[in-house]
């Protein structure tokens, strides 16, 4: 396991009466789940499952599904604590609901040595409430010119590559890499951007950004370099996974690139998948700007349906946190990326499963698929499973902020947003990693 | 009106109604004593991050006739230099409890920004490419004393449309109150999309027969090195508003500074049909009727006996 996180108690506990819903595993009904030792133990009839020793936890109306996955963090260690680190970072994605996340490699300096990586995975085994997982950069220094010791990396625990943040510009970079991926495997992930074509574009280009004067990022910025990425990876059989999808454009070229056998997967975001590029008529920098950029209700559209049809393989918040100072700025100045990782499941709760538009099973899927392109074993309820469980409340209503962050920045795009449905517990590696504050913890008779 | 931001947040009525104002400040410029006391006591703040004359010198000016007192700050030798943010900036000058403070600012949204942080009217004098409301303001007056009314005009923006906030202000102005507007300019230089809110575009000045308003933006130079039109020869072939482009019937207007020779031709600025030094006119007056409107709104315009506004008379510890 190339995963880390702070070592605990192992969980004793019976969740009775959940409403369980695994649909990898094929569980939808009503169990007493039982754990032991940090393992699903057992699958019981509701008021079954035999108590000794175990905390117990009324979870009737509740629903367990198996914990989300995140395969796109940013925890900002080293060199940006101000904005996360690791265990500020990891409480988010515990209160959330996930048991692991991928950490992107766009610090500073960036994670390109072998000794980076080993000195996050050792904070991570101090410091994390879930499992850390973390990627190098490709290029050394994310300069885009010389590979960094992809081999070595892949030994000292790297997961994968990735450059996030900027585009590996370079065609001939990229298929280097992807030879020497054939060596050392781990996916290779990537922020889709034509650098020439975004210029200093600071949101979606259309008619939203010609009324407010801000330079625009087109959408065959993307999509343009994800059919280009996608060609090359199929050219030298590699492995490649595109980042944060959000255009119309950029669907149709991964299910090309599908559709011609590509090894490759993809990811949403959230807000890519709630919101439009109309939000930016606000001018608020801290929720509403990130790259890519927030883009027309057609788009949206078709990162649903992408969602839905498997095109798009998984759910990732892209969770970007930025100080205060950095968001209090004039909306061109403000930095790029908005947190997700503790509002995500809620949000595309409230705004896609309650209306209708998504099913509440296929989300479920798709908040922990993102285990699986960096060879990330899936979390999972069925018995003999590690416990990973998100235990949520699909009714509780909750007004975003009002109670403050788990993260160390507040530049949530779901910030004063009122939503339905909560995590209240989850479990990670097969602890308790967060409790709601308000959630009750009485022991049942 | 709290402050004054964007075009887009006045309706129709509320555009009249400064202008309105605006005609009644021009009777006060043609008396012996220009001056109103209207603001005695309060502090006007000019706060100016990017150059500018017409602007900031008609601002001043307005808030000295309605015998306010004045701070101005420009960027340039200030805190802002020293990398002090423009939070930071504006609580500072707050601390002098003024009541408005004009803002010029590079980036879109700032006076916005700034308006979630003080107490005092923001006015909005231009943030980045986004709007310039006073501006259209000052041009939508300029045209109404020469056309009545701009319903049904047909009124051709012609230029840099991409990198100017007069387009984007004047364009959402002068639809407001009824016009037909067309923007043209090199396909580069027009924001993809503008269409949809309800202009037209054109590539060429083939139709600009059709107008009965030209309004010319500036074209800067360094455009030609971004590659968003090949030369300025070039450039001033195709879109260059001369005397043989300019009907007898035609106005024409231009925000300034004018590039001679380049967005409009020599002969044509000093042209009958041109409206340029009007607008410059017509710039304190409607400065003048937004810090009004924002100040005094409901009081009625003093006239200078009644009011002691004569400021060569001593008023050394009266109350304000």
């Amino acid at each position: 396991m190339s995963l880390a996180m702070r070592a605990g108690e192992s969980g004793d506990l019976v969740l009775r009466g959940a409403t369980v819903l695994d649909p990898v595993a094929g569980i939808d009904a009503t169990h007493d789940v039982v754990i032991r030792s940090g393992q699903v133990a057992e699958l019981a009839a509701p008021g079954t499952a035999s108590a000794d020793g175990l905390e117990q936890i009324d979870a009737e109306g509740l629903h367990a599904f198996p914990a989300f996955f995140d395969p796109h963090v940013h925890l900002r260690t080293p060199g940006q604590e101000h904005k996360e680190d690791i265990e500020t970072g990891s409480r988010a994605a515990a209160a959330g609901g996930y048991c692991g996340v991928i950490a992107m490699a766009n610090t500073e300096p960036t994670v390109s040595t072998p000794a980076d990586i080993e000195a996050l995975r050792e904070r991570a085994s101090a410091e994390a409430s879930v499992r850390v997982g973390f990627l190098a950069t490709v290029t050394r220094g994310m300069e885009g010119e010389e590979l960094t010791e992809m081999a070595a990396l892949r030994d000292a625990g790297a997961l994968g590559f990735s450059d996030d943040g900027l585009p590996i510009r370079s065609t001939r970079v990229l298929r280097r890499a992807l030879q020497y991926q054939r060596l050392c495997g781990g996916t290779i992930a990537l922020h889709e951007e034509d650098p020439d074509l975004s210029g200093s574009g600071v949101m979606h280009e259309g008619p939203v950004s010609a009324v407010l004067g801000l330079e625009g990022i087109p959408s065959v910025s993307e999509s343009t370099t994800i059919a280009r990425d996608a060609a090359i990876a199929g050219y030298e059989g590699g492995r490649i996974h595109v980042q944060h999808l959000s255009a119309v454009e950029s669907v149709e070229a991964v299910r090309v690139a599908k559709a011609a056998g590509v090894q490759v997967s993809c990811e949403a975001s959230p807000h890519h998948l709630c919101l439009t590029d109309e939000e930016v008529r606000s001018l608020d920098p801290s929720r509403f700007k990130m790259n890519p950029p927030l883009r027309t209700e057609a788009d949206r559209q078709a990162l649903i349906e992408g969602l839905g049809d498997g095109t798009i393989d998984c759910v990732a918040t892209d969770h970007a946190p930025h100080a205060a100072e950095e968001k209090e700025v004039p909306f061109e100045q403000a930095a790029m990326g908005v947190t997700g990782l503790e509002t995500a499941f809620a949000a595309l709760h409230t705004h896609l499963v309650l209306p209708g538009i998504l099913d509440l099973g296929l989300l479920v899927d798709r908040m922990s698929a993102g285990a699986e392109p960096f060879g990330v074993e899936r979390p999972s309820l069925a018995p003999g499973s590690e416990a990973n469980i998100a235990l949520c409340d699909l009714a509780a209503e909750w007004t975003v902020g009002d109670e403050g962050y788990e993260s160390r920045s507040a530049n949530s795009w779901c910030a004063g947003a009122e939503l339905i449905g909560r995590v209240q517990m989850t479990l990670a590696g097969g602890q308790v990693a967060y409790r709601l504050r308000s959630f009750s913890m009485g022991v049942a008779p | 009106m709290r402050h004054l931001l964007s075009i887009a947040q006045l309706s129709k009525a509320e555009i009249e109604a400064i202008l309105d104002r605006a005609e009644s400040f021009a009777e006060v410029g043609r008396r012996d004593i220009k001056k109103v006391p209207t603001l005695r006591g309060r502090t006007v703040v000019t706060l100016f991050y990017e150059s500018s004359t017409r602007t900031s010198s008609s601002f001043e000016l307005a808030a000295k006739r309605l015998s306010a007192d004045l701070v101005s700050v420009r960027a340039a030798g200030s805190s802002v230099e020293k990398g002090e943010s423009l939070k930071d900036t504006v609580a500072t000058l707050s601390a002098y409890e003024p009541a408005a403070i004009v803002i010029r600012h590079p980036h879109a949204g700032a006076a916005q920004l700034m308006s979630q942080w003080v107490d005092a009217a923001v006015v909005n004098a231009g943030d980045g490419k986004h709007e310039h409301p006073s501006q259209a303001l000052l041009d939508v007056y300029t045209l109404r004393r020469r056309l009545e009314s701009l319903e049904g005009k047909r009124i051709w923006i012609v230029g840099d449309v991409l990198h100017s906030r007069v387009a984007r202000s004047n364009l959402i102005a002068f639809k407001a109150m009824g016009a037909e507007v067309t923007v043209c300019g090199p396909p580069a230089l027009i924001p993809r999309g503008l269409e949809e809110i309800g202009c037209d575009v054109e590539h060429s000045l083939d139709r600009l027969d059709q107008a009965e308003v030209i309004y010319a933006l500036r074209l800067q130079r360094e455009r030609m090195r971004e590659s968003f039109v090949p030369s300025i020869r070039e450039y001033a072939t195709h879109f260059q508003i001369d005397s043989r482009r300019l009907g007898k019937r035609q106005l024409l207007m231009h925000p300034g500074p004018v590039n001679r020779g380049v967005e409009l031709s020599g002969e044509v600025i000093d042209s009958p049909q041109s409206l340029i030094a009007e607008q410059v006119a017509s710039g304190l007056v409607v400065r003048m009727a937004i810090l009004y409107e924002l100040l005094a709104a409901g009081d009625e315009i003093p006239s200078p006996a009644a009011g002691n506004g004569d400021s060569r008379t001593a008023r050394i510890g009266q109350p304000a």
